[in-house]
């Protein structure tokens, strides 16, 4: 193999994809299913067997217990944030959850990390790519929402390492999309991107100029999608039910997710028709019927949309620019298919904003661009080279509770911050630093990231030391800290208590689990394939020596297909599948001739070229791979 | 976030220049291969091969940040060693530093003082709003010529705020408070085009010490004070902005 494969992955609220770049193009990678889309549901089955994607979202309504989704609102956060998604979300948090730890969920008796059951997804597109490739696939870049912070970031790291991916980059979902938008790199402008998703809500603007994305200011809110959207609409039918029909079903968690995928059904016929009819079974025979138009949706979704207006008005004041100097707009994410949602961007930008590439793939295709270019690129994304920015202010808590700014919101990263710190009584040997990120005055206000004291530091009188600590923000958006004493040239111990996410311990013990049954499944899939495969062009070749065609073939080329057949089925029962296929593929070679004189007999010229697997059309089982020879090592 | 210790003494910041010639020089990375370069420990101006003046061409100084950006950015030199990797990201991390700051006006006269020693004696940030949040009075130095204009100005916001509390609406008051914004706003911008007049002075000294003359401490001094007097003067109606905008739309 020439260069490994990178991956591009949107990792989504509501839906996941994999795509990668082919060509001059990227291209979404299908699942087995032949869909684009794995929908971000995790169940387990009764084996207790993870399930993920469209076969777990029937799960969702026959056994809530064990099904969860739009688990990336609960990346990186403690429990004291969630308390208005356990309102909204049937989240079935571990019953011993101690403060502090990290959360975890309960899907039938097992309980799970947020990463973990992120990784599971990120598991399952590996696969697909896996097997739409013939060959494992390790490197991922991966997108997260601009507005995501240290924590929810650093999580969503974690869950690629427990999927068994090496993430090389974590790419911001707009920025990601403007990259696919800008593949044609004569493009120069400024460009705005309204990113409205199942979960999430970005606004970019971005500066495009001989194929560097240099991304001027960003904002957004990391709670605020089409989940909201579907549970105002759950809350209302609920609402309803009570009050026409007398029934409290709001603890059937099944009755609940029967309405959620009623009224999503509702949410999206809306966008194309200008009414549709709601209509659930309810228990003891009852039935909820009732028609919404357009009309009274817009009304009721209003106050959603409206909360885009602020981080979109922010972001434009950030960036010193009126809504008449951008030059282009465009759509991302799901929730920008709502008319209502189209005609708010229109009004705030003032033109109309483009959606020629489809809102649930774009960001996709973005990651495998990105990917592409840290794979040393290729003519397509030559000369292309992405600046992004870090959304959200990075502080120290100073006397007082007061945030002091060291690295302002919208600031170019890589970006670093370096503060000194001394003692305040002789002799004194910790310092503790208090981490923040947001914009707010007050420590308590902002993001606590991590507390850490400097330990060790020689004693000396106060304010003697100087104690030098970098903060670098890298390209992922992720803080690393480092810290020196610098009179003594002596180390500071620094011992950290991240506010929130799994220890580098519990990530390493979380990958070797789902890794190595990840690596023995994907050698067991490719075994079984192969022998298939074996089997399709044995049976193929028994059939072509019946045939007239084959005593048109010279002495040796029968003696050089007896010897490859019988090498062939000398490997088929030995548990190496590279060794398989390279034998499929020399019998293959050496078959050639026989598939065309078959062929020349049957249908003449159209098939020419055909080896002998494709030349038997018909018996014995499919190909297993849907596109053209796999490569390998 | 990941945290590391360092132990190495970092070296003095410094200006490279060349031996030969004395220019300044800022090599970032290998003109032959192009590899990235381990950083050296220079300040803003020499990252950027420019001399400590406070003019500069910012157009000119964009381009060299887009190209010096496709030799270093960490996505350039992801297939590089784990080594290179690491400077990758601290050469980024210093240019994009190092262009934020040059770029900008105020932020570049004050890196520039900081270089020359000067501890920036106006309240910072950070005790200002800790000054704010504790609803204690920040102590703050008025500019005498000022002292008049701010003292009536305060008897109005009191006014207002008085006004605000009784439910009370004096749009006169609102109306002369919203001037007296403008026109501070105002000052707040005719006092950078004052600091302007100060860079060609600065920039004149570094001139004429780069042509071999000898110039004083003195002289370096007095253009010192001048800006810093200028940007405490600027940074205070800047905070007397806010404050008037708070009381006007709280």
């Amino acid at each position: 193999m020439a260069s490994e494969r990178i991956v591009g992955i949107d990792l989504g609220t509501t839906n996941s994809l994999v795509a990668d770049m082919q060509g001059e193009n990227p291209v979404v990678i299908p699942g087995e299913d032949g869909s684009n889309l794995v929908p971000s549901v995790v169940a387990l089955d009764q084996n207790n067997q993870p399930v993920v994607g469209n076969s777990a979202r029937n799960f969702l309504i026959e056994t809530p217990e064990r099904a969860v989704y739009s688990i990336k609102r609960l990346m990186g956060r403690g429990v004291e944030d969630i308390q208005e998604e356990l309102k909204l979300f049937p989240f079935r948090l571990a019953d011993d959850l101690q403060p502090g730890e990290v959360l975890r969920i309960k899907l039938g008796d097992k309980t799970f990390t947020p990463p973990e059951i992120s990784a599971l997804i990120l598991r399952q597109l590996k696969r697909n790519a896996e097997r739409y490739f013939g060959a494992p696939v390790t490197k991922a870049v991966i997108t997260v929402p601009a507005y995501f912070n240290d924590a929810q970031r650093q999580a969503t790291k974690d869950a690629g390492r427990i999927a068994g991916l090496e993430v090389l980059r974590l790419v911001n979902e707009p920025t990601a999309a403007s990259l696919a938008y800008g593949l044609d790199k004569k493009r120069n402008g400024i460009v705005a991107v309204y990113d409205l998703g199942g979960g999430t809500f970005d606004i970019s603007i971005l500066r495009l100029h001989d194929g560097i994305f240099e991304v001027i200011a960003t904002n957004g809110d990391t709670h605020l999608g089409g989940d909201d959207i579907d549970n105002l609409l759950i809350t209302i039918a609920l609402d309803d039910i009570q009050g026409d029909l007398g029934l409290n079903v709001r603890r059937n968690a099944e009755v609940v997710q029967a309405i959620r995928k009623a009224v999503i059904d509702a949410k999206i016929a809306l966008s194309s028709q200008p009414s549709t009819e709601l209509d659930i079974e309810l228990p003891q025979g009852k039935r909820y019927q009732r028609e919404i138009t357009r009309k009274q949706f817009e009304q009721l979704i209003q106050p959603i949309i409206d909360r885009t207006v602020g981080p979109v008005k922010q972001a434009l004041k950030d960036a010193g620019l009126k809504p008449e100097q951008i030059d282009e707009v465009v759509l991302v994410g799901g929730s920008t298919r709502i008319p209502k949602v189209r005609a708010l961007v229109k009004d705030l930008f003032r033109r109309d904003p483009h959606t020629d590439l489809n809102p649930d793939e774009v960001v996709a295709l973005g990651a495998a661009v990105q990917a592409n270019i840290l794979g040393g690129g290729s003519v397509a994304t030559e000369n292309m080279l992405l600046l992004d920015v870090t959304p959200l202010s990075l502080g120290i808590e100073v006397a007082g509770g007061v945030t002091d700014k060291i690295i302002l919101r919208n600031s170019t990263i890589p970006a670093s911050a370096t503060q000194f710190y001394t003692t305040q009584v002789d002799g004194q040997a910790n310092v503790a630093i208090h981490v923040l990120q947001g914009e707010r005055e007050l420590a308590k206000d902002c993001r606590s990231l991590a507390r850490f004291d400097l330990r060790g530091i020689p004693p000396m009188a106060a304010g003697m030391p100087r104690i030098e600590v970098k903060f670098l923000i890298d390209a992922n958006g992720i803080l690393h800290v480092s810290a020196r004493e610098q009179r003594s040239g002596k180390e500071a111990e620094i011992q950290v208590q991240p506010s929130y996410g799994l220890t580098d311990e519990q990530v390493e013990s979380m990958i070797l689990d789902s890794f190595d049954s990840a690596e023995e499944d994907f050698r067991q899939r490719q075994i079984i394939e192969a022998r298939n495969e074996a089997a399709t062009i044995l049976a193929a070749l028994e059939k072509g020596k019946k045939t007239p065609a084959w005593g048109k073939l010279t002495t040796d080329e029968k003696k050089k297909i007896a010897k490859l057949e019988s090498a062939l089925n000398a490997v088929t029962n030995e548990d190496d599948y590279r060794a398989i296929r390279n034998a499929i593929e020399a019998l293959n070679q050496a078959t050639t001739h026989l598939a065309e004189l078959m062929m020349d007999s049957a249908v003449s010229t159209v098939l020419k070229g055909k080896t002998m697997d494709e030349a038997d059309m018909g018996e014995g089982p499919a190909a297993p791979h849907p596109v053209a020879k796999a490569e390998f090592e | 976030m990941t945290l590391t210790t360092i132990t190495a003494k970092p070296a003095p910041e410094e200006t490279q220049t060349c031996w030969s010639c004395g220019a300044m020089r800022a090599s970032h990375f290998c003109e032959a291969c192009g590899k990235v370069q381990p950083p050296a420990p220079v300040d803003y101006f020499t990252f950027f091969g420019l001399p400590r003046k406070l003019n500069i061409d910012v157009v000119a100084l964009d381009k060299d940040f887009y190209e010096l950006s496709r030799k270093l950015h960490p996505d350039l030199n992801a297939r590089a060693g784990s080594q290179e990797q690491g400077w990758s990201l601290q050469q980024s991390s210093r240019l994009n530093d190092a262009h934020r700051v040059l770029k900008d006006p105020i932020k570049r006269t004050e890196y520039l003082l900081k270089l020359e020693g000067v501890e920036l004696e106006e309240q910072s940030k950070s005790a200002t709003e800790k000054a704010r949040a504790t609803g204690q009075l920040k102590e703050q130095v008025v500019p005498p010529d000022l002292l008049e204009e701010v003292f009536e100005l305060n008897v109005q916001l009191e006014e207002l705020r008085m006004n605000k509390k009784m439910g009370e609406d004096d749009p006169a008051l609102v109306e002369e408070i919203g001037r007296q914004k403008l026109e501070l706003e105002q000052k707040h911008e005719a006092l950078l085009e004052e600091l302007k007049g100060y860079w060609k002075q600065w920039d004149a000294l570094i001139d004429r010490e780069q042509s071999g003359q000898s110039v004083s401490q003195d002289e370096r001094k007095q253009v010192r004070d001048k800006m810093v007097g200028l940007l405490n003067r600027r940074n205070y109606i800047r905070n007397l902005v806010r404050d008037v905008s708070e009381a006007l739309e709280g």
